[in-house]
């Protein structure tokens, strides 16, 4: 006998409004449905309505955590539409804004994870630390969160030799607790036993699903926008692509105390090799028509933009694609239960948190919901495309439809 | 075991809170470019609206009075994001160190 039960959009184990159905065989999950769109923000179609300046403070509120991935992805994405190559030095200080903010978030879901699985102390040990690097952020941008430094061309503020000083000081202490934090990851039991063959994801299924950020690279394939597709600084500053051959949640927490390692070093890098110039480019307020589309290499994964400019101030459309959505379906994949690899529901929140869920981010969905006959309905692509079209021809306007 | 060491050391720490507000309201840390609440210098503006223009929040709308056009800020909807400072052409706008933005009533968060 099987038994249905939700998960959310309000439960201890989720951190954020997403509906789960687990159907249950005993103690097995058998079948999981995920039910999106509870946060949706409208955020793409209130950037249409504002400038360009104007959207940079909006942007970067899609995510709250990974706000920088979200600021450089739209202002190189405007930037792309004028073909102006900005400064040599804005490209480095955005690269080190980036790879602390990598810091500070996977710190976050290290301890995220810890408390997840009851290592209570883990979880108390590395946010104690992220301290450290949310000090740091606050010193170069003014704040520890929201950090307001990128523009279109270029960053707001530079970086001085005091402020680089105490950067590298706050660096060191970080390098040494994280090392810290690996030897407690791989020598410690409790964690070892709760953490392996917990939420499997072979690299067939990463790739069928299309998985982004650390959890394919926990499935060992090698993926990173900034080593794929370098923008920024990236081309010039050196650094291993993590990969880890468990498959499993302890390779993603692997993957992510590496990447934090690696961060370091870049940051390193770029403090030491940072030209000297100007930070920023003034550009006109309307940049020309065309489209473009930039990729960033968020915390979570592949952070995608897609803007198109009618020659006016404002965005005629701007798409975003937050990591999590390209997760969502490999989640789906590790939380079913299929030949030898059984999932409890013990392991429903550790699996739920191994992918660093930001669900709030990527709710782009709609679905509609006629509540006094019951029905839930959602519009196909071709639907959509006739629905458009006769929206257009009302307005007297003959649309082309591929 | 090896919490013991970290014990011990956080033992002679000094407290890492203060007694905010009450005592050692001077001891709360800001860091240098800290994004505060907002001043005005009505003098200095010359009523260009670039800053209208560049606030993302619409807490800056324009008026007209004696002297042209001069802008109104709401400062409840301020998000403190610096772009009306950094466009501003006469630095009429400046971002102060005041982080004790709390009103006891709507009225007295417009700055005209």
């Amino acid at each position: 006998m099987s038994i249905k039960i939700p998960i959310g959009p309000q439960h201890p184990a989720l951190k954020e409004p997403e509906n789960f159905t687990f159907t249950l065989d005993g103690e097995y999950v058998v079948k999981v449905e995920a039910r999106i769109g509870y946060m949706h923000k409208g955020i793409e179609k209130l950037m249409e309505s504002k400038n360009y300046i104007q959207n940079i403070p909006l942007v970067e509120r899609i995510c709250g955590i990974c706000n920088v991935a979200h600021t450089i992805c739209y202002a190189q994405n405007v930037e792309y539409l004028y073909e102006k190559p900005i400064p040599r030095r804005a490209e480095f200080i955005r690269v080190i804004i980036e790879e602390l903010n990598r810091i500070h978030s996977h710190l976050l879901w290290i301890g995220i994870a810890a408390h997840l699985v009851g290592f209570d102390s883990f979880f108390m040990y590395t946010w104690r630390d992220r301290e450290v690097v949310m000090d740091l952020i606050e010193l170069l941008t003014g704040n520890r969160v929201s950090t307001a430094l990128m523009t279109i061309g270029g960053v707001r503020r530079d970086i001085d030799d005091s402020k680089a000083y105490k950067l590298r000081k706050g660096l060191d202490i970080l390098e040494e607790r994280t090392k810290y934090y690996k030897k407690i990851a791989e020598d410690e039991k409790s964690l070892l036993v709760r953490l392996r063959d917990i939420g499997r994801l072979t690299p067939a299924e990463a790739i069928k699903h299309s998985a982004v950020g650390p959890t394919i690279r926990a499935s060992n394939i090698k993926v990173d926008v900034r080593a794929d597709d370098p923008y920024a600084a990236h081309d010039e500053v050196p650094f291993n692509v993590i990969t880890y051959d468990t498959c499993d949640v302890f390779g993603r927490l692997m993957v992510r105390i590496d990447e934090t390692l690696e961060s370091i070093n870049m940051v390193r890098y770029c403090l030491d090799h940072m030209p000297s110039g100007p930070i920023r480019i003034r550009l006109p307020n309307a940049p020309p028509p065309g489209e473009s589309v930039s990729r960033v290499e968020a915390p979570r994964g592949e952070d995608i933009h897609y803007v198109k400019s009618n020659g006016t101030d404002k965005p005629y459309r701007y798409k975003v694609r937050a990591p999590t959505l390209g997760n969502l379906s490999a989640l789906i994949e590790m939380l079913t239960s299929k030949g030898d690899y059984l999932v409890h529901v013990a392991d429903i929140p550790v699996v739920l948190g191994g992918i660093d869920p930001c669900m709030c981010c990527m709710d782009r969905s709609v679905k509609f919901i006629d509540p006094v006959k019951g029905k839930e309905w959602s519009l196909t692509w071709e639907q959509l495309k006739l629905y458009a079209k006769r929206k257009w021809e009302k307005e007297g306007i003959k649309a082309k439809c591929p | 075991m090896s919490i013991t060491p970290l014990l011990l050391k956080h033992i002679f720490k000094k407290r890492a809170t203060i007694l905010y507000p009450f005592k050692e309201r001077e001891k709360v840390h800001l860091p240098e470019g800290f994004r505060g609440e907002l001043k005005f210098f009505r003098e200095k503006c010359i009523g260009c609206g670039l800053c209208f223009r560049a606030c993302p929040s619409e807490t800056i709308e324009m008026s007209v009075d004696e002297k042209g056009k001069r802008p109104i800020f709401y400062l409840d909807r301020c998000t403190r994001c610096q772009q009306c400072e950094e466009v501003c052409p006469t630095k009429a706008i400046e971002l102060t160190q005041n982080f004790e933005t709390v009103y006891f009533d709507r009225k007295s968060t417009i700055i005209k």
